[in-house]
């Protein structure tokens, strides 16, 4: 992975407050989420591409909205579960992770890692559509000001090959690129 | 590419093990939508009216609305579609929850059984992968339990399941099907389910629904949310409680049932308790409802929260939505809630309908007590008014001794049984359990909702005109000021004149022509919801909801690609309640059956009825016994069922009413 390190800049954080116990389950969230990242946007949706998902087991009262966050190639060396106020929660039931171990932030036909972007648009939107959507305030959208160490971002088409370079091998990709340009093939 | 919808039904025959993907015709949907109106297209073509709800060939149909799974919200609606076999009829029961637009994601609008399964088996639908699967181990068990058994055995966390319990498998008449927190339990098409040996449907898609004009469309839901918002924010103000905001009546947030139980009917839908509530149930109820209540829960893609999930200590966790803890509460005369959250457990596992269920037990009771029944029947039985419930439940939903004859329903039990029994079923329509709701005066409105509608419950069929007058022209004024879901400006001035008595009041007013108006806005809006596939809670069924004739054909428009006005929009509504009718028509349902209870109301008016009956076929252009006329078909490309009526010789019946009396 490269990273360039740079001055220190000002940067705004902006983060989902996620109540628990307000959400009544109604994944509204992975419907808009995916329909905005739709090309043309909202296009289709489908919450199998979401990147929030409801990890939610009603008998058990397990009511998790949780936002995809990075990509790994290999799973953790355990897996952690919660217990809260005597609930037991899923196993990996917060992570955020797109991950091996599960099939939630990847897309379903590439099997591409996916990862929530706030709705990143132009213009700027308010907050995330996520959060607009939940009528029940269990996703509430706050931003604060930090002093950071700025990382230039990697291209999302180098993220994605990153994690299949990890999954299949640096030759295989390259190999199987080569031969798609030699065939005229556009994927 | 096809929009909103998929374009390919399932089918599936179960006595061959055939698993087929049928790609479906466009031309339907510019017909009928999708949900109900393609679903009673499909029962016209495919069976003839002489066939027994039971029998093979009977196609059951699981169906998405046109709109299920797009963003649309609360359009999350599952039409179930067979012959009902307690009332002989088109039998179309729905459920919430979240197995529709799981199917849309799966690739499918509709998954249509045929044929029996020689053994009890699920299926598991996977997108392309479809399997029908043994599911011997599953017999008997609980439906709420099927569907957790299922999950895990699949290792599918996200899989949805619609399951039935040993209700269904015994082919009891009131038997549901159950869905997380949805279940459709009207007219026993669990039943069917069973018959057909299929114990339970998993699902799990990861598909995309396509949008025709998606910047279109995203504004035109972003509005309706934001008119959901509002709504929260203003409640309708001087009607009750219930009545006041949107969704199904929040019975899971509610815990003041002062009027449910001092208005509506306790046992056999006989005995109004009018001092029934006091401080100290208040109090009860109150801390009953709380301890047991886990989350407030909707179904998918809605804000709104009228399922509960309820974990009573040391029974298993089910979840619970509308009036269920109430009617086994009031069909049992117990007096503390506690009982109702208990047995609704049961009732949810064996999986049979909530409304019909208790009163039939009631039914029961009240015929032991009359002698019509005796200590035969019910040998074993507990005195307790708790314990006497749990115990006809189990034999009701087993089949055993008076449970057999009991699990057919009241109508057909009281047949059964004979010796007067007919006299104690009081309460139903077209054979079909009624609401315990015994009123005053004749409401010529509800009179014709009751009469003629064609899924025999009147939840399904009221909506958003206002059930009773307001009191002062002051609140009249504010009432019909944001009313913007009136589809003509005359139904506002029908609000400004309703009166409490006088000249202009029940049931004279609002008068036949206005009465036929209101009915058939309401019904229309029903028709649409159940072909989109959109919870009747945030359209025909509240006052002033999100969705309206104005914004239906906007939306079905942005999201099909089709072009449709408000008149594209209505014609289709008259095609598919003409078809729905004709369905009916040909199964034998004529002007003879169309009778609310004798006792609904206690002042009634025979002649006014019958003008409200003739005013209201003839609006829909039938004939005076109910069917539909060859011009009324012809103008809806209906031509086909007029040439079969003609065929069938009903034009040339004599009219059923004089029938009746020779």
């Amino acid at each position: 992975m490269v990273t360039v390190m740079a001055e220190k800049k000002k940067k705004i954080v902006k983060t989902i407050k996620v109540d628990l116990d307000k959400c009544n389950g109604c994944r509204a969230c992975e419907v808009i989420c995916s329909a905005f990242h739709a090309e043309p946007k909202y296009s289709s949706n489908n919450p199998a591409r979401s990147r929030i998902r409801m990890i939610r087991h009603p008998i058990r009262d397990v009511y998790v909205p949780v936002y995809a966050g990075e990509y790994t190639s290999a799973e953790c060396m355990g897996r952690d579960k919660y217990i809260i106020d005597g609930k037991e929660y899923d196993e990996c039931g917060f992570c955020r992770a797109s991950c091996p171990s599960r099939d939630a932030f990847k897309e379903p036909d590439s099997g591409l890692p996916l990862k929530c972007d706030m709705c990143e648009d132009d213009p700027p939107r308010e907050k995330p559509l996520c959060v607009e959507w939940c009528l029940n305030d269990a996703l509430i959208y706050e931003e604060r000001e930090e002093e950071v160490d700025e990382e230039v971002k990697m291209e999302d088409v180098e993220i994605g090959l990153t994690s299949l370079i990890d999954k299949y091998g640096k030759e295989k990709v390259i190999d199987t690129i080569t031969r798609m340009a030699e065939k005229g093939k556009n994927p | 590419m096809r929009y909103a919808e998929t374009g390919y039904n399932l089918e599936i025959d179960l006595a061959r093990g055939n698993v087929e993907r049928a790609e479906t015709d466009p031309k339907a949907t510019e017909l009928h939508l999708g949900g109900l109106g393609t679903n009673a297209k499909i029962l016209w073509e495919r069976v003839p009216p002489e066939i027994d709800p039971f029998s093979p060939d009977i196609p059951l149909m699981f169906s998405s609305g046109l709109l299920c799974g797009t963003p649309a919200p609360g359009a999350n609606r599952t039409i179930i579609t067979a012959y009902s076999p307690q009332t002989l009829l088109m039998g179309y029961s729905m459920m919430g929850g979240f197995w529709a637009p799981e199917l849309k994601h799966a690739g499918y609008d509709k998954v249509i059984f045929r044929g029996k399964s020689p053994d009890l088996v699920y299926i598991w639908i996977n997108n392309d992968k479809v399997e029908i699967r043994d599911a011997s181990h599953l017999r008997g068990k609980g439906a709420v339990e099927t569907q957790e058994l299922i999950r895990q055995e699949l290792n599918q966390p996200n899989a949805q399941v619609a399951a039935i319990g040993l209700a269904g498998e015994n082919r009891v008449y009131t038997a549901s099907i159950e869905q997380g927190r949805s279940s459709a339990s009207r007219l026993g098409l669990g039943a069917v389910m069973g018959d057909k040996g299929i114990k339970a449907i998993a699902v799990r898609g990861t598909k995309d629904i396509n949008i025709a004009k998606p910047a279109e469309f995203y504004e035109l839901c972003t509005e309706v949310l934001k008119y959901i918002k509002y709504r929260n924010e203003h409640p309708v103000p001087n009607v009750m409680t219930i009545l006041q905001g949107l969704g199904s009546p929040q019975e899971m947030l509610h815990t003041d049932e002062k009027w449910h139980t001092e208005n509506f009917m306790w046992g056999n839908a006989r005995v109004r308790r009018k001092d029934f509530w006091n401080k100290q149930i208040e109090d009860r109820w109150k801390e009953v409802q709380e301890s047991v209540r886990t989350r407030l829960i909707s179904c998918y893609n809605c804000p709104m929260k009228c399922g509960a999930i309820i974990s009573v200590p040391g029974i298993s966790t089910y979840m619970m939505k509308c009036f269920s803890k109430l009617t086994y509460t009031m069909a049992a005369f117990v007096d503390d809630l506690d009982f109702g959250f208990k047995i609704a457990q049961r009732a949810t596992e064996y999986g049979v309908d909530g409304f019909s269920t208790p009163q039939i037990m009631a039914f029961a009771f009240e015929l032991k007590d009359a002698g019509i029944l005796t200590d035969a029947d019910f040998e074993g039985c507990p005195s307790d008014s708790e314990g006497k419930f749990y115990w006809l439940l189990d034999r009701i939903v087993r089949r055993e001794g008076i449970g057999d004859v009991l699990a057919d329903g009241i109508h057909w039990a009281a047949q059964k049984i004979g010796k007067g029994a007919e006299e104690y079923a009081h309460n139903n329509i077209k054979k079909h359990e009624q609401l315990p709701l015994k009123l005053g005066m004749l409401n010529p409105v509800y009179f014709l909702m009751y009469a003629t509608g064609e899924k025999i419950n009147i939840t399904q069929i009221e909506g958003q005109f206002p059930q009773s007058p307001f009191a002062t022209m002051e609140e009249r004024q504010e009432f019909i000021s944001d009313w913007i879901q009136v589809p003509d400006e005359k139904f506002k001035q029908i609000v400004l004149d309703w009166e409490f008595r006088g000249e202009r009041s029940n049931p004279y007013y609002p008068t036949v022509d206005m009465s036929v108006d209101i009915v058939d806005w309401q019904e229309k809006m029903h028709y649409i919801d159940d072909s989109l596939g959109v919870c009747a809670g945030l359209s025909s069924f509240p006052l002033k909801p999100p969705y309206h004739m104005h914004n239906y054909p906007k939306i079905i428009s942005a999201a099909t690609g089709m072009d449709l006005d408000e008149a594209g929009l209505t014609q289709i509504y008259n095609r598919n309640r003409n078809l729905v009718r004709a369905i009916n028509v040909r199964r034998g349902l004529r002007r003879i059956d169309e009778k609310p209870p004798q006792d609904h109301w206690k002042k009634r008016f025979p002649e006014l009825e019958e003008q409200l009956l003739d005013a209201y076929y003839k609006f829909k252009g039938w004939n005076n016994d109910g069917v539909p006329t060859k011009e009324t078909l012809e103008a809806l490309d209906l031509g086909y069922i007029a040439e079969d009526f003609e065929q069938r010789g009903i034009y040339d019946e004599e009219p059923s009413t004089k029938k009746a009396s020779a």
